[in-house]
């Protein structure tokens, strides 16, 4: 996830989005990316993955991704090609998911309640940095802990397993 | 030093463990099921990590879309299954030998107080219930757990809810949980532990102490907590095969938060539609019709929930609008509801009995709802569109409104169902 700067339209959504919503579990039949991102977000907003595009980034507000701790959330999301998202605060299941499977997360409570859907955003992972382009606005993220920066730089938990495994 | 911690801190072989550290933790148990498991599978696979840490130790449950709802369904069970018998687990449940796994888990002995357990399933954080540290993780998470033994974790801070005075009729530890959520929101414990204490936690059985560490995660929590005490001991004895690690919270332990409740004062509970902390008394929406009644799940599927329904239900017979689908959580809570003449109490009544499985809960199969239809449920979420369709309604409360409001065909507490 490291050196990466992505720029693209937010996607606005309010606070407490559940799993359930992300991708529902009539869906959950399947573990293929593709076919569970045709599903992304259906329950909350219908029309999205018609109007996402590749670099897209969701935006939402407190407790996003509450709910079950179905890993084909952030799976669903990332393969809908959304490039990041940007929330006041995540649900701790979806947080480590999201780490886990290499979907860029940010905490930004300020950038998060001031974008609307349609805004252009540039954000920096390296510097932790979200850009409200349309509103010329610079916000300052919340840092990953130097643990969580390990996984991530491993490309996500199970390359941090193989390393560790060959330390020993 | 919290409950939480003193176990944490000795599962990654310390004196002591605080709180927003992060510690790699040894691990008592690992489980997945007929979802989550297929992901983590593949992780695993994928990794090259060739066999399990510890096959006794791996548990998978098919318990969501079994017995399988469809073919897809049932490649992803199979999936599982072949997997099961490559790895060779010891501890395997499949149809007619399983049950909801947060039912069965503790039933059949594999967890005990003072273990570390993770699960790729949200309502993992069950197992608090018997002093254990619990808690749901995804598919990627499980698939590091079952190669290594062990799991990253943060300590959590813990909030001490103490729960005071004597319940009246018809309060159960659901009624608990949801005024619990409804007071400090689903995101109200976000990253922490649920220590729940006090008076009335040490009068609720096992079966309620479980109902209500397994809705912590409605309020955002890591894991929910009960001490262990004699009800405890009560219970794994003769059934928990590890041995038992019994920890309590020191006096001056540290605490994000401590919230008194007083359970003298409150009546039983209903989640409205679409947030678990949307609770409001039931007797406040009595009168509410309804189309379907679901009894059973993870959180309120084991033999005391269905006594107390059947005891609602007894001689009655279910509503003439509204479908009663009662879910038994494990073979072995059916066969003791066949025995103590409960299923008889059911079928009498019009309702439809299930084998276990948590398929209607998620709206995966077994109980669906259409556009416009209204459920109370003794599940756990009631989200848009959990049960079925985006324009369906789940209500959650404990079993005693459920039943009433079968009988009634609208919500209603005991008191007010006609005889």
């Amino acid at each position: 996830m490291s050196g990466m700067v992505f720029e693209g339209t937010a996607h606005k959504f309010g606070r407490d989005v559940d799993t359930d919503v992300i991708i529902p579990a009539r869906h959950l039949k399947t573990t293929s990316p593709d076919e569970l991102a045709a599903h992304c977000m259906e329950d909350i907003d219908r029309d999205f993955i018609n109007r996402v595009k590749p670099g897209d980034i969701i935006v939402a507000e407190q407790n996003f991704g509450c709910g079950s701790s179905r890993e084909q959330a952030p799976v669903a999301i990332k393969a809908a090609g959304v490039a990041c998202v940007v929330a006041v605060s995540f649900a701790r299941i979806f947080y480590r998911n999201a780490i886990n499977i290499g979907l860029p997360i940010l905490v930004c409570p300020e950038a998060a309640r001031e974008t609307e859907s349609g805004d252009l955003l540039r954000v920096d992972l390296d510097k932790g940095e979200v850009t409200n382009l349309t509103r010329g606005k610079v916000y300052e993220a919340e840092r990953f802990p130097e643990f969580m920066q390990k996984i991530v730089a491993a490309g996500g938990l199970m390359g941090y397993v193989k390393e560790r495994q060959k330390e020993q | 030093m919290t409950i939480t911690e003193k176990i944490l801190a000795r599962a990654c072989g310390r004196e002591e463990a605080h709180a927003g550290e992060f510690v790699n933790a040894r691990l008592d148990l690992a489980l997945a099921n007929d979802i989550t498991a297929p992901l983590a599978i593949k992780e695993f696979e994928a990794a090259g990590v060739g066999k399990v840490w510890d096959p006794d130790r791996v548990v998978m449950v098919c318990d969501h879309f079994v017995p399988n709802k469809d073919i897809q369904s049932a490649e992803q069970a199979k999936l599982v299954r072949d997997f099961a018998r490559r790895q060779e687990l010891g501890n395997f449940f499949d149809v007619g030998r399983m049950g909801i796994e947060h039912v069965i888990l503790p039933e059949k002995g594999l967890v005990g107080p003072g273990d570390v357990v993770i699960g790729a399933d949200s309502h993992t954080c069950t197992y608090g219930a018997l002093g254990a540290f619990a808690t749901g993780v995804g598919s990627t998470d499980l698939a590091a757990g079952m190669a290594t033994g062990e799991v990253w974790l943060r300590v959590p801070e813990s909030i001490r809810l103490n729960y005071h005075g004597e319940p009246g009729p018809f309060l159960t530890g659901k009624d608990y949980i949801l005024y619990t959520i409804g007071l400090i929101g689903v995101d109200g414990a976000l990253y922490q532990a649920m220590e729940f204490a006090g008076e009335a936690i040490e009068a609720l059985s096992m079966d309620g102490r479980f109902t209500m560490c397994n809705m912590a995660i409605e309020a955002g929590g890591k894991n929910g907590i009960v001490e262990p005490d004699a009800v405890t001991e009560e219970y794994i004895h003769g059934r928990f095969r590890g041995e038992p690690k019994y920890f309590s919270s020191d006096r001056e332990a540290a605490y994000a938060r401590v919230i008194d409740i007083d359970v003298a004062a409150m009546q039983p509970q209903i989640a409205k539609p679409h947030l678990p902390s949307n609770t409001v008394p039931a007797a406040d929406i009595a009168g509410l019709k309804v189309d379907q009644v679901v009894i059973g799940s993870c959180t309120n599927g084991r033999i005391e929930d269905l006594r107390m329904a059947a005891e609602v239900m007894r001689g009655r017979k279910a509503h003439p609008d509204v479908r009663v689908l009662v879910f038994p959580g494990s073979q072995s809570v059916y066969r003791e509801a066949i025995r103590e003449g409960l299923i008889d109490v059911f079928v009498e009544a019009e309702a439809a009995v299930s084998t276990p499985t948590c398929g209607p809960c998620l709206g995966g199969h077994m109980g669906i709802l259409a556009a416009g239809e209204r459920c109370v449920a003794t599940t756990n979420r009631n989200f848009v569109g959990r049960m079925g369709h985006v324009d369906s309604e789940v209500y959650l409360a404990g079993p005693y409104v459920a039943a009433a409001t079968a009988v009634a065909g609208e919500v209603a507490v005991p008191e007010e169902a006609p005889a």
